[in-house]
């Protein structure tokens, strides 16, 4: 080979000048240009494109991706104290080892012979979370909570013909501002207005009183979140569906799995419906990129048959005593009935399905019971330990898993300057609430899990002693 | 050149087949699959009374090597694209595994969105780097990947088109949304979720719908037009940017559905067309594994007047810093936080490693090998080509059908589809709903798969079509070579039958 001739791409076997002269010559073409023949000329970009330098090779590629994440300080070398919405979890190392099978990693769908493992994995995703939660029709996730929520708030207005969605004041911001898209604007056919429930000023629970002047006959469904996106656990969960159900609402239950070897599952309140997070099984953050959301009912017509997401049903095959896993209701999906179907349907989180069921096969409820006192244990640990710092209260000091309100203002100080000076000792602070929850004053939602040890509570709090004495 | 016997050889396949039981029905009472740091003692009490759990969840007990070993064995059950995978519409690419390593260090898995913004600069860097990619490959003036998914991004657009029309005073006066009959179902069915009603035009003998079609659809009720260009038979309309002029000369904005974006990389962008804004697939065109389905990132972009209403956080760099922005006029988040960020960085590997010529090359590539399997399967007895009339090179991918031989033989779309994964090779795509064509199929060769893999695919399938012809029962009971046979479908929406979970199966089936 000569030094100019053109090379080959490592990742295109035809890019070989040989290859694509064959492949002209058997279909009876002069040029690959000839063959853009349906597009105008004046459709044609023809200016090249400015694009970085190419990277064909694996080692400078590899050295710039790292040399690049290298800017980043993450979690695992700093000490974190960030949840709301995406949490830092331990990860079993068979989770990643299991993901990175190429097998499914790769794969797009296959059918139910061709890709039977991972059908049944799916499966085994939606039996072990319908134990988890207590419901029986479980489906495939969504891209997140929020979407979770939002699918399954329509999927709640379509059952009652009611248009009203009563969501609790202390929702996640972020969660909110997707069910408004998922509902509003007012302009719209087909929206749903939506209508904050107002929380006990003491405890962070659902007003029952401020619901029970609000739920109508409007209201398609009553939301409610245990724990709360401030960590709160919702004990009242009972009545809050005695409420909804005497007014012809359905009632709903946002959760996260990961407490649900230790807290009730809300089929055992009577919640209608069940979303919540899957990032927490086994899942890393990945900057916010690990983030999943389910929807769980029971198996009912009138809910499955409103259900947007891609649904794994087990199933006989030809051969005697064999099962295998195949779409069940696909046709009312948008794949199916494009704008008569139920909301859309597409791509989503799949693969992360396939971790969450290793995740919640490797616990068993034995583990799940284990990760949620143990998070329980430290969390009030470090809450305790943090309410001892002068001018610093926890806002709901009892009743909460994972996460809790670290409140400031008294201090003078405020959140942002606080996080800076732990910043600046390898530790990222709560998440700052002052914008989003204002009647918090300088408060910041610290999330505490099982990874977080002794040792690092106690560094946390030498750390904000040191910070605030200054 | 004469090729090798043995590179014409057709593929053989036995997947895997290992009997293994569903994870519910294993296990032994009191095995453990992990261990904890022990909790406080009194940790229950930490609960309030009416909210503990009062029976344990009923998940299977197993040790952590059985259920290892459990999940091996369903991955081996996974043909996936272990064999030759042309799934025409989603654009089969070649995984780096260089980028899939770079995102499983803590460096990006051990990041949290909420981190202070000084502690993201290389996640920020490679997102915005790979903004500027797809804005010099579009001609768009921002990009923003919160979106999950295509449908996600097309969600996004419509939410993006409410913004802009309440900021105009428009909304609710302009209703409609336009699409054709093959623009994916995501485009009308986001549209429907966010309250426009949606006008779908209908194909003409020229493969695309007529202007005098659009023509009467426009009206100042008209929101938008949503539509892909090409279309996955492989039809090129020409008279596109006639269609963006008079959709804005009507006052409504224009999206481009660039699903079909791996046949015109490099050789036409979504800006001089026209549009307003457009959507990439990075788990499709940019080399992000689609892990049977995501985590997926539909890239959305937008020309200079739609950046205002952009969900946020927008990724900026200012005085040689990246921070996030989030516009006044934002219409707040289609999902939390800012998307799968470890599939930007695997696109964001997959563009630099391909670069500008070999961005180029691919589409070249992806055309090519498109048309030479073509004029391959136009030799197959069985086949017809939809639009036959047609007389011109398809695009990147051909719709096909498999009508005649149905006619013939009983043998239908699913049944090849299913025969040819006795040979390994993946279950190929039919079509999106409505069939236009009779018994459908649609391969994408792509630009990675070798004339071999291509010539052994158009094998196959001849192979099965002759199949079909000596022995239709065989084929219709076909597979007999997977990892399980073939699934009885007809359980899978009667309610008394279909079961999701564990659960609804021991109620449903009883001790079946």
């Amino acid at each position: 080979m000569t030094a100019n001739a053109p090379v080959a791409h490592p990742w295109m076997a035809n890019s070989v000048p040989e290859i694509k002269r064959q492949m002209l010559e058997a279909i009876g073409a002069s040029s690959i240009e000839e063959l853009y023949q349906q597009i105008p000329e004046d459709h044609r970009y023809r200016a090249p494109l400015a694009l970085p330098p190419t990277l064909s090779s694996e080692q400078e590629l590899k050295r710039h991706l790292l040399w690049t994440l290298a800017k980043n300080q993450d979690c695992e070398r700093n000490l974190s104290f960030l949840g709301a919405g995406c949490w830092q979890h331990h990860v079993p190392a068979i989770c990643d080892e299991l993901y990175r099978r190429t097998e499914w990693l790769h794969s797009v769908f296959g059918s139910p012979s061709s890709d039977h493992g991972r059908n049944q994995a799916w499966f085994e995703f939606a039996s072990q979370l319908g134990e988890l939660v207590g419901m029986e029709f479980v489906g495939l996730p969504v891209y997140s909570w929020g979407c979770a929520l939002g699918h399954a708030a329509r999927m709640a207005s379509r059952i009652t013909g009611r248009r009203e969605i009563l969501v609790p004041r202390l929702i996640c911001p972020e969660r909110l501002s997707v069910l408004r898209n998922y509902c509003e604007p007012s302009a719209m056919r087909g929206h749903s207005a939506i209508v904050e429930v107002g929380f006990d000023a003491a405890t962070g629970r659902l007003d029952l009183a401020d619901l029970r002047a609000k739920i109508s006959e409007r209201t398609a469904v009553v939301y409610i979140e245990t724990p709360s996106y401030l960590g709160i656990i919702e004990d009242q969960g009972a009545e809050i569906a005695r409420i909804a159900h005497g007014k012809g609402a359905l009632f709903m239950a946002g959760v996260d799995p990961i407490s649900l070897g230790v807290l009730a599952p809300p089929a055992d309140y009577g919640a209608d419906i069940v979303v919540g997070t899957t990032q927490t099984l086994g899942v890393h953050m990945n900057c916010g990129g690990g983030v999943g959301g389910f929807i769980a009912t029971p198996d009912e017509e009138r809910f499955a048959r409103e259900y947007n997401t891609l649904n794994i049903s087990i199933g006989r095959t030809n051969r005697e005593g064999e099962y295998a896993f195949g779409l069940s209701l696909f046709h009312q999906s948008s794949y199916g009935m494009r704008e008569e179907g139920k909301d859309w349907t597409g791509n989503s989180v799949y693969m992360w399905a396939v971790v969450n069921a290793v995740y919640m096969a490797l616990l068993g409820p034995q583990g799940f019971r284990d990760v949620g006192r143990l998070i329980l244990s430290r969390c009030h640990a470090a809450a305790k330990r943090i309410a001892t710092l002068p001018g610093v209260k926890v806002r709901f000091p009892s009743g909460f898993f994972k996460e809790f309100v670290v409140d400031f203002t008294a201090t003078g100080r405020t959140v942002a300057e606080i996080n800076d000076a732990l910043r600046a000792k390898g530790i990222f602070g709560g998440k700052d609430l002052s914008a989003d929850f204002p009647e918090f004053g300088q408060s910041a939602l610290y999330c505490v899990t099982e990874i977080h040890t002794p040792e690092d509570i106690a560094r946390l709090h030498a750390a904000l002693a040191e910070v605030l004495a200054r | 050149m004469n090729t090798p016997a043995i590179l014409k050889r057709r593929p053989t396949y036995q997947a895997a087949r290992w009997n293994e039981p569903v994870i519910m029905e294993m296990g032994a009472p009191g095995r453990r699959g992990i261990h904890f740091p022990p909790a406080d003692p009194d940790a229950d009490s930490l609960v309030p009374p009416a909210a503990r759990r009062a029976t344990p969840p009923a998940l299977p007990e197993l040790s952590e090597p059985e259920v290892f070993r459990h999940y091996l064995k369903l991955s081996q059950m996974t043909l996936g694209m272990t064999g030759i995978s042309l799934f025409g519409t989603c654009t089969m690419k070649y995984h780096s595994p260089a980028a899939e390593q770079a995102a499983l260090r803590p460096e990006m898995q051990e990041l949290h969105p909420y981190q202070h913004e000084s502690t993201l600069q290389g996640a920020l860097e490679i997102i915005h780097s790979l903004d500027l990619i797809l804005r010099e490959l579009s001609g768009m003036d921002q990009f923003v990947f919160q979106a999950g998914g295509g449908a996600d991004a097309a969600y996004m657009n419509v939410c993006v088109t409410r913004g802009y029309l309440a900021a105009r005073g428009e909304l609710g006066q302009r209703d409609e949304i336009i699409t054709s009959i093959q623009s994916h179902p995501c485009s009308p069915a986001t549209a429907a979720a966010g309250g426009f009603k949606v006008i779908t035009l209908t194909l003409d003998e020229k493969g695309y719908p007529s202007l005098e079609q659009l023509k009467a659809a426009l009206s100042p009720r008209t929101a938008a037009l949503m539509i892909n260009n090409p279309d996955d038979m492989g039809i090129y309309n020409p008279e596109i940017k006639e269609w963006v002029r008079l959709v804005h000369e009507a006052g409504a904005l224009c999206f481009y559905d660039h699903a079909n974006f791996n046949g015109v990389m490099g050789k036409i962008r979504a800006r001089e067309l026209g549009f307003d804004s457009c959507m990439f697939m990075l788990h499709k065109t940019f080399g992000a594994p689609k892990g049977g389905g995501g985590p997926a990132v539909g890239a959305y972009g937008v020309r200079e007047h739609l950046i205002p209403f952009l969900p946020g956080p927008i990724v900026a760099k200012e005085n040689g810093a990246y921070t996030l922005k989030t516009g006044a006029q934002s219409v707040g988040k289609v999902r939390e936080f800012w998307g799968n960020v470890p599939q930007v960085m695997k696109a964001y590997a997959w563009a630099r490693a391909m670069g500008a010529e070999g961005i180029r090359e691919a589409s070249d590539l992806s055309v090519l090998a498109n048309n030479y399997m073509d004029t391959r399967l136009k030799r197959i007895e069985g086949l017809e080509m939809s639009n036959p009339h047609i007389n011109a090179w398809r695009m990147e991918m051909t719709r096909w059908g498999l009508g005649p031989l149905k006619e013939q033989t009983g043998v239908g779309t699913f049944d090849v589809q299913n025969r040819m994964t006795d040979y390994g090779i993946d279950a190929y795509w039919t079509s999106h709903e409505p069939w236009v064509v009779p018994e459908p199929f649609t391969p994408e060769a792509g630009e990675m798969y070798g004339k071999e893999d291509i010539d052994a695919w158009v094998d196959v399938l001849a192979q099965v079509c002759e199949e079909a012809r000596q022995d239709p029962e065989f084929v219709k009971s076909a597979p007999h070579n997977g990892a399980v046979g073939k699934l009885d479908v007809s359980t899978m929406d009667d309610p008394a039958k279909w079961a999701t979970t564990w659960r609804a199966f021991k109620r449903k089936w009883g001790g079946a």
